[in-house]
């Protein structure tokens, strides 16, 4: 229980960060995505004292939830068992994709759909079912993108901001059968959509992460744009949701201010196209949606975190990227060269670098959270309101 | 012991950091007002969804299969999925098997996904469902999808046309939540649609219909209190 907090230290950081600066196509792309969307956040809060008492809510539901976290995974536990989703807990990311392949190996799976999830990426979910001969597929757009090119994903938010439309032409007209080159984006988007349609017709199990459990609903809450997610949830027989201990909150109610500051923040859109709220599988009668609904809830290290008063705060972070979209270190090295899965709030690039290994810090850090970072950082954190101090 | 244990008693055994403080939703509240009448929420609700790009009309609660039929033609709609146990669904039938062979087939919901998926992701154009609700300050429609009007109505065609009436708009997701005591009773699915399925994963391009509807079309009745 109290083992030390290990932090791992990142293999060739220096040769791949010097390789990355020296890429200037894809220096000139990150700029650009960032500034975007800084810019973007920074028009859906107008109001400094608005965005200021939005946070100190928000702040507040998390902290709430984190102070009863024992009791509300217990309950968020009896309620979805009350409503048919079966809940699993795994305290390492190998015991998380043991329990996903037994799923699958219990109905035969031979094709996983999955739509966006960081912890999957966090467990090394994909590896684990290829080695046992289960094909994954990501249908979200971007890392639908990114899966095809043999690349990770580059930001939490757009996996393919490292690409440029005329290199993605030239990938679908090379790997997908009979597709022609076009660097239009409809056309590229519509080829997309034919090819995922026909594999989340023929996914026999449909992946997905978890934004907020509800605890008092037995409720999973989750937000997209594309509708990959939905297809995901829906579609394929069995569903399987994965997530961190840390993303139970205790009230429905407490989901809407959480949702404000999710996508204004990581995107600056006022909402996503769709909030998806799951709360059972298929009921008899009901003609479409999985027969199974599981839920693995992962702790890997966040039970560790929470053990530190000081690092409890980190578990309070909603993964909303725009810690990532102002950071001046990803904006200049950030990318595949990393080889991170996930960077920015992941903690993967600048505080703790990339960890494959077993045990390591959660995967979150809120940086005005612990006050000593907060004196060191002030300035660099999208909440104290400065864009990018290097940028202009 | 099971990994649930461990994880728990890990979780118990961590020093206590301070009291659970239930957080005060009233400043929230406070600081989001309702809109001042029911004229200003239905514009605000329509200002913010055609934002999103999805297409809004007025329409009546005797007009709107008419509305309906005749937007469908504009768009091309061959096919148009429907729940002939709806009250809305049944009404459209009457309307458009008295239309004639000029009207978009209409294709009821009637039989588990499994025995047709391939037909209704390949051949279906259009659907129409109702909404149980609408949200202004964001310009969304709230769905709960269920054995008459399932899940898939609302993703798997390429365009969603939305049957709402406008006095089902609250200001916003707080106040749906609230007013309509979610927390005693969730659906299996409950959905908060605004507007079209989007993407902008290539290079920032926002681009329309990723997976879900390229177009949705909402049907508003009841602007001036004449109850569908
Ligand atoms: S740490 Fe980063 S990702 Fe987490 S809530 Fe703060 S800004 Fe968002």
């Amino acid at each position: 229980m109290s083992q030390p907090i290990q932090i791992h230290p990142a293999k060739g950081f220096k040769e791949r960060s010097l390789a990355a600066l020296n890429d200037p196509a894809q220096r000139k792309n990150f700029r650009g995505a960032m500034d975007f969307l800084q810019m973007k956040r920074r028009a859906q809060f107008p109001d400094p004292k608005d965005l200021s008492s939005l946070r100190d809510l928000g702040e507040a539901i998390r902290r709430y939830s984190l102070a009863r976290l024992p009791d509300l995974l217990e309950q968020l536990e009896r309620n979805l068992t009350a409503n048919g989703i079966q809940v699993h807990w795994a305290e390492t990311p190998d015991q998380a994709n043991a329990i996903a392949l037994g799923i699958a190996r219990r109905v035969d799976a031979r094709l996983i759909a999955k739509g966006k999830s960081m912890v999957s990426e966090e467990v090394g979910f994909n590896h684990a079912m290829e080695a046992a001969g289960i094909e994954t597929l990501e249908t979200d757009m971007g890392e639908y993108i990114v899966q095809l090119a043999g690349e990770a994903p580059s930001h939490i938010i757009m996996p393919a901001i490292h690409k440029t439309k005329q290199q993605i032409a030239a990938l679908f007209a090379e790997k997908i059968p009979g597709v022609a080159y076009s660097e239009d984006v409809d056309t590229l988007i519509q080829i997309g959509r034919r090819v995922l349609r026909r594999k989340f017709a023929a996914a026999d199990i449909g992946l997905s992460g978890v934004n907020f459990a509800v605890a008092e609903t037995g409720t999973l809450f989750l937000v997209e744009n594309e509708g990959n997610g939905r297809m995901c949830t829906t579609v394929p027989r069995v569903h399987i949701a994965i997530t961190g201990i840390e993303k139970v909150v205790a009230k429905l109610e407490h989901v809407p201010p959480l949702n404000s500051l999710l996508p204004r923040s990581a995107t600056g859109q006022p909402v996503t196209t769709y909030l998806n709220l799951i709360s059972s599988p298929r009921k008899a009668g009901e003609l479409d949606g999985p027969e199974e609904v599981h839920l693995i809830l992962v702790d890997n290290g966040r039970t560790q975190a929470y053990g530190d008063l000081q690092l409890r705060a980190t578990l309070q972070c909603i993964r909303c990227g725009a810690c990532m979209n102002h950071c001046p270190v990803y904006a200049r090295i950030g990318g595949p060269r990393l080889r991170h899965h996930l960077s920015g709030p992941d903690r993967r690039h600048h505080l703790a670098p990339p960890a494959r290994s077993r045990r390591h810090l959660p995967a979150v850090l809120r940086l005005d959270a612990v006050p000593r970072l907060r004196r060191r950082l002030s300035g660099a954190h999208p909440d104290h309101r400065s864009a990018d101090p290097l940028a202009q | 012991m099971s990994a649930r244990e461990r994880i728990l008693g890990r979780l118990r055994a961590a020093p206590a950091g301070s009291p659970a403080v239930l957080p005060d939703l009233g400043a929230w509240r406070a600081m989001h007002p309702p809109p001042a009448d029911a004229a200003a929420a239905i514009a605000l609700f329509r200002k913010n969804i055609e934002a999103a790009r999805a297409e809004v009309h007025d329409t009546t609660a005797q007009d709107w299969p008419l509305l309906l039929a005749k937007l469908a033609a504009g768009k091309g709609v061959r096919t148009l999925l429907f729940g002939p146990n709806t009250r809305h669904g049944a009404q459209l039938a009457a309307h458009l098997n008295a239309a004639g062979p000029a009207a978009p087939r209409l294709v009821p919901y009637n039989r588990p996904v499994d025995k047709w998926r391939d037909e209704l992701f390949d051949d279906i154009d259009a659907s129409l469902t109702g909404a149980r609700g609408a949200i202004a300050d964001t310009g969304s429609l709230i769905l709960w999808p269920d054995a008459s009007e399932p899940r898939l109505m609302s993703l798997v065609p390429h365009i969603h046309f939305v049957l709402l009436d406008a006095a089902l708009i609250h200001a916003n997701l707080l106040a749906a939540i609230t007013a309509e005591h979610w927390a005693t009773g969730m659906p299996t699915n409950a959905l908060v649609i605004s507007g079209p399925s989007k993407t902008a994963d290539i290079q920032q391009t926002l681009a329309y219909g990723a997976h879900g509807p390229r177009e949705v079309v909402v049907l508003l009745c009841n602007t001036n209190g004449d109850k569908p």
